[in-house]
């Protein structure tokens, strides 16, 4: 592992378990894991093997059952609804399979919409929102609503929204999931010039080996437990 | 000031994406909108009769008026006063006069049976005995068609509330009044009020017509001023020859009209609270419809970061909106349907026709969109802690 770079996640001792009526699953079960800051990290492993759970978890989507989870130096798992709130708008970016984008919004305004938690004005709101948009190549479709745009260019925007508030960490639930080759080519050249040109922490949770080998390291959840190897 | 102005923008937010996302959600919007137009239609509709059936009690009223009765009775019904009676009254201090002398009418009262035009069937049509000096004692009278009765014969004028509700009255027709036929010579108004729900005729043709001889029911009388009520009352009260209650007009139509308006009243309002249960839940179906259609968009809102507050206040905005929408258009047709809208009902207290119009006010109108926020608020409150509730993780996994 490489010691010279400062953790930015590190999970200690995770349990996850839901309750199903009396039933109780264990989703995942004593994880360890730590990602350095500027990682490009891929998740894989079969359905139901709980990825999108760490991946929730690292996101301050949802708390452990046990154990720390700490990004940033921040025990997240300690923080209040509200302040794990406001510590999401401000250090994690969300990338979704399905882009989660607001149908009654323009491409801008989808982009627009972390920047309303942050306080900044009106104008500073667009002009970062136009930059986020150019990085991703969509300038010229600000105006247009989702139903409009191509599931690439979709997912395009939805990397934009997650970019705009430059957070800490980029999580990515199967980003090119729903999208066919090319744009799923397109999609991870841009998360890995991110990664590259940016710094960014990229955590991705994906079924596709061609995806997980742009990034810079591929973790396998089987069972409720990590490893650098796929099992049988 | 900063973090309130931040979490004021997160509720402005959600709440527009909520409303400009409401065509795609046109329908059931809809049916909620119409359902609370509806209970606030019936609300307003019913409250309306009672206030039009208080308003016209009210506009008989004249604060210097005074009406006696004999102790004990509650309406004119129950009363029976002697003619030396009526004549100790008329003279009691404190009475305006003219030239004639107390501006004081003794009256008899009795109910006729007659047709009404919207039934056909038989209503108490109240007819009254009444000196000359009657027009005087109801403010707005007016005699609109025809003419005054003559003193000594056996005409009749009428109102022009009965004349809309009765069938037959009109001027130069006559009708059956103890097995004779009576002529009706004239038409009157009496300012909306009570008044023009009756016959009149002179009392002292009614009397022998109806074997009182010398007895009359009930003096109304007009004080000097309100002022003189208690002096005039305590000379009546500690008359040993009398045995009578004087009580001011605007306190004996308030008791007259309480039953009526506060069974009116009550029933509507009951009403209303059982059609509002029904409105209720289909606000409430409306609003889970709503949250349920964009349990992603609210996962993403509350993932992106953005608090449980502003997603709870928002879907309460909205449906409050929905809300204020069905209780305007409610309370508009109420208004365009039922205000003016003539009417006659029993009044119990006097068991007697009592015409009157439907009175939408605008303090009705208020009330009625009140209402109708109450139940938008009862139907969005559950859907949107529901919302604010749903694990975030979850709510994305869901499609």
């Amino acid at each position: 592992m490489n010691v010279s770079k400062k953790e930015l996640v590190t999970i200690h001792n995770v349990d996850k378990i839901f309750k199903r009526g009396s039933e109780e699953i264990h989703v995942l079960g004593g994880l360890d894991l730590q990602i350095p800051e500027g990682e490009f990290l891929a998740l894989m492993g079969p359905s139901g093997s709980g990825k999108s759970t760490l991946l929730n978890l690292i996101g301050g989507l949802d708390r452990p059952s046990q154990g720390s989870v700490i990004v940033g130096g921040e025990p997240i798992d300690k923080l209040s609804e509200r302040k794990l709130a406001s510590w999401r708008a401000r250090h994690v970016g969300l990338v979704f399979q399905f882009y989660n984008l607001m149908p009654v919004l323009t491409a801008q305004k989808n982009v627009e919409l972390p920047l309303l938690l942050t306080g900044l004005s009106r104008s500073e709101r667009r002009k970062r929102s136009a930059i986020a948009l150019d990085i991703v190549g969509l300038s010229h479709r600000k105006g247009h609503y989702p139903r409009t745009l191509s599931g690439g260019e979709q997912q395009r925007v939805g990397i934009a929204r997650a970019i705009v508030t430059d957070p800490t960490l980029l999580l990515c639930d199967e980003p090119t999931g729903d999208l066919d080759r090319k744009s799923g080519d397109e999609i991870l050249d841009l998360l890995q010039a991110l990664n590259k040109e940016q710094g960014k922490t990229i955590v991705m949770v994906t079924h596709d080996i061609h995806a997980a080998a742009r990034a810079s390291r591929t973790l396998y959840l089987n069972k409720g437990k990590l490893s650098t190897e796929a099992e049988e | 000031m900063n973090r309130l102005l931040n979490w004021f923008s997160q509720i402005v937010s959600i709440t527009l994406f909520n409303v400009r996302s409401l065509p795609q959600r046109i329908g059931s919007s809809l049916t909620a909108v119409l359902g609370i137009a509806g209970v606030v239609a019936v609300l307003v509709g019913v409250l309306s009769i009672a206030q039009g059936i208080l308003r016209t009690m009210e506009r008989s009223v004249s604060p210097d008026n005074v009406v006696v009765l004999r102790s004990g009775a509650t309406y004119e019904m129950m009363s029976g006063l002697s003619g030396d009676d009526a004549r100790f009254i008329s003279e009691g201090p404190g009475l305006a006069r003219d030239e004639s002398g107390p501006l004081a009418s003794p009256e008899l009262f009795v109910v006729i049976n007659l047709p009404m035009r919207s039934t056909g069937s038989d209503a108490n049509v109240p007819l009254r005995g009444v000196s000359l000096i009657a027009p005087d004692l109801r403010s707005g009278f007016r005699i609109v068609e025809g003419r005054m009765f003559e003193p000594g014969l056996n005409e009749l004028i009428v109102g022009v509330g009965s004349q809309r509700e009765i069938v037959g009255l009109e001027v130069g027709s006559t009708i059956t009044v103890a097995q004779e036929e009576w002529p009706i010579v004239g038409a009157f108004e009496a300012g909306g009020g009570l008044a023009e729900s009756e016959i009149w005729v002179d009392a002292a043709v009614l009397q022998p017509a109806y074997r009182r001889g010398n007895s009359y029911q009930v003096v109304y009388a007009k004080l000097k001023s309100p002022d003189s009520f208690q002096e005039y009352k305590d000379a009546l009260t500690s008359d040993p020859r009398l045995n009578v209650k004087p009580v001011l007009e605007a306190d004996y139509y308030e008791e007259q009209s309480a039953l009526l308006y506060n069974l009116i009243t009550g029933l509507g309002t009951l009403i209303a609270v059982i059609m509002s249960l029904g409105a209720m839940f289909g606000a409430l179906n409306t609003m889970y419809t709503a949250i349920s259609s964009r349990s992603r968009e609210i996962a993403t809102l509350r993932a992106l970061g953005f608090h449980a507050s502003p997603v709870v206040i928002s879907v309460l905005m909205e449906s409050l909106f929905l809300a204020l929408v069905g209780g305007i258009i409610g309370a508009l047709a109420a208004w365009l349907v039922f205000d003016g809208y003539r009417a006659a009902t029993l009044n119990f207290s006097s068991f007697s026709q009592v015409a009157f119009a439907f009175d939408v006010s605008p303090s009705l109108l208020i009330r009625g969109i009140v209402f109708a926020m109450v139940i938008g608020l009862i139907g969005g409150l559950f859907p949107a802690i529901r919302a604010a509730r749903q694990p975030v993780a979850t709510a994305l996994r869901e499609l």
